[in-house]
């Protein structure tokens, strides 16, 4: 009951991972007992669960992900809103004033038009039914300034780091406010835009070399390389 | 082409073109040509130039195509006004119709429908030189296309001919082989499941000349699989170059 692949391996569509006493993890497939793989990606077991990273996929909503969208249609008791996935997203209006709602009252248009940014979390989401987002949490709800970025959705993880490291420390080195959208769009806001230009520059870095080890080691070091570099024509 | 060829395999058995009876023609694969796609692949198949474009899986639009219970594949072949000697219109012509039905048909085994219900997959594919067998060299591009789009697949789908000229089965043919030889077999097949997804005929075969054309098509399909997993495999060496450099380090 052999499996097919190095550690880490490249493989494509179709390709043979792993026959037997294995489990199917993420982007692979069983036919006949034996596990291939469903995109192009980067194979891995671990535990008898074969598990493939993708480098190309899209995001699927799951409910407690936190999104950001772009609202692209005011409707009569919430919004649309695309979240760069196959499926948009509606915003009710009660889920995002977080108090009841009347149309003779508020003018929707007036809170979130359409073009607006808002950071949100999937409230609910089946196959059946398009996900539902609520906006009335703290640190939820239209953007209004910063950055945005977008990454393929599979690297978001990586760029989370384990238990948060990765982020919390590009958060604290360049002293910017980060938000992870799941849907691989990222929002950054720091004091200067030197300070956002360094984050972006740190996350860029992370999507590259997502797949390599020692990552953490190489981010710490170009961040302080940066920062250094910053404050040199200060000194002067 | 009116002019008669006396035969389309000299004495010593090779053709029109240079080629041994088995032998495919050159091959080009490239994948992301078009950044505006989701996902994109561009082939070169013997003279055959054709571009490929993936989009989705996003809503359907108009909304009432969309299906409750599976994801809509939808494929365009169309060929450039300029594809061929002669001005091709550029409206849909029946035959190009029909194409585009037969090549949604052969890929379609390779999507998992059923994940994303309600969702559509946009296929393009622009012929913009013909030479015989773009239906196969599009299949080959389209798959490739999707994959880079990121829709997860059974398999990659490749597709080759074989056909008859001259009383010899012979491997991928082109134009005026197509148009003068005695028979054409387009096969699309998905060489890790080892199942066929489109098994066309245009002539008149034994039996036991099919069963060999089949075979041979299937044979050519390996190879160009192997070409299609490199191309796809090459956008993203980035990836893995960078992680190869690391470790020597």
């Amino acid at each position: 009951m052999p499996t097919y692949f190095e550690k880490k391996q490249l493989v494509t569509p179709g390709e043979l991972l792993a026959e037997g006493d294995y489990l199917p993890g993420e982007n692979t497939y069983v036919e006949e007992n034996k596990i291939y793989a469903q995109r192009i990606g980067l194979v891995d077991v671990d535990n008898k669960k074969v598990n493939m990273v993708a480098l190309r996929a899209f995001y699927v909503p799951k409910v407690g992900d936190i999104v950001i969208g772009t609202v692209t249609e005011v409707g009569f008791n919430g919004w649309t809103v695309s979240i760069q996935s196959p499926y948009n997203a509606l915003l009710r209006a009660s889920a995002a004033l977080n108090r009841s709602f009347k149309p003779q009252n508020d003018e929707l248009s007036a809170v979130l038009t359409s073009g607006d940014l808002i950071v949100a979390k999937v409230a609910s989401y089946d196959r059946l039914h398009d996900p539902q987002l609520t906006g009335g949490e703290p640190g939820l709800g239209k953007i209004t300034r910063g950055q945005i970025l977008h990454v393929v959705p599979t690297k978001i993880p990586r760029i989370i780091g384990r238990k948060g490291s990765m982020i919390s420390m590009i958060k604290q080195e360049t002293n910017c406010q980060i938000v992870l959208g799941l849907n691989g769009i990222i929002l950054v806001t720091g004091k200067t835009p030197e300070d956002e230009e360094l984050a972006i520059t740190a996350i860029r870095k992370i999507e590259q070399e997502s797949h390599t080890s020692g990552l953490t080691d190489r981010i710490t070091q170009l961040l302080k390389d940066n920062k250094e570099s910053m404050e040199e024509p200060v000194n002067e | 082409m009116n002019d008669k060829h006396d035969k389309l395999i000299d004495k010593k058995g090779i053709r029109l073109d240079g080629r041994k009876a088995d032998e495919l023609r050159p091959l080009k694969l490239q994948v992301g040509v078009l950044p505006n796609a989701d996902g994109s692949a561009y082939i070169e198949h013997g003279k055959n130039k054709i571009l490929a474009a993936a989009f989705g899986p996003r809503e359907m639009h108009p909304k009432h195509l969309a299906l409750a219970d599976r994801m809509v594949l939808r494929c365009r072949y169309h060929m450039a006004p300029f594809s061929v000697q002669e001005r091709k219109s550029p409206a849909p012509s029946r035959r190009e119709v029909e194409l585009s039905k037969v090549i949604r048909e052969s890929l379609e085994p390779a999507l998992f429908l059923e994940l994303y219900p309600r969702t559509g997959v946009d296929v393009f594919i622009e012929v913009l030189q013909a030479d015989g067998g773009t239906r196969c060299a599009s299949i080959t591009a389209a798959a490739l296309a999707i994959a880079d789009a990121g829709v997860p697949m059974r398999d990659l789908v490749v597709a080759c001919a074989a056909g008859k000229v001259d009383d010899t089965v012979v491997l991928d043919l082109h134009d005026a082989e197509d148009k003068l030889g005695a028979a054409d077999v387009p096969v699309a097949y998905m060489p890790a499941l080892d199942a066929i997804t489109l098994l066309q005929m245009d002539g008149i075969l034994t039996p036991d000349e099919f069963q060999r054309a089949v075979d041979m098509a299937m044979g050519g399909c390996k190879k160009i699989y192997e070409m299609q997993k490199e191309a796809l495999k090459t956008k993203y060496m980035v990836v893995k170059d960078v992680e190869e450099s690391e470790v020597e380090e």
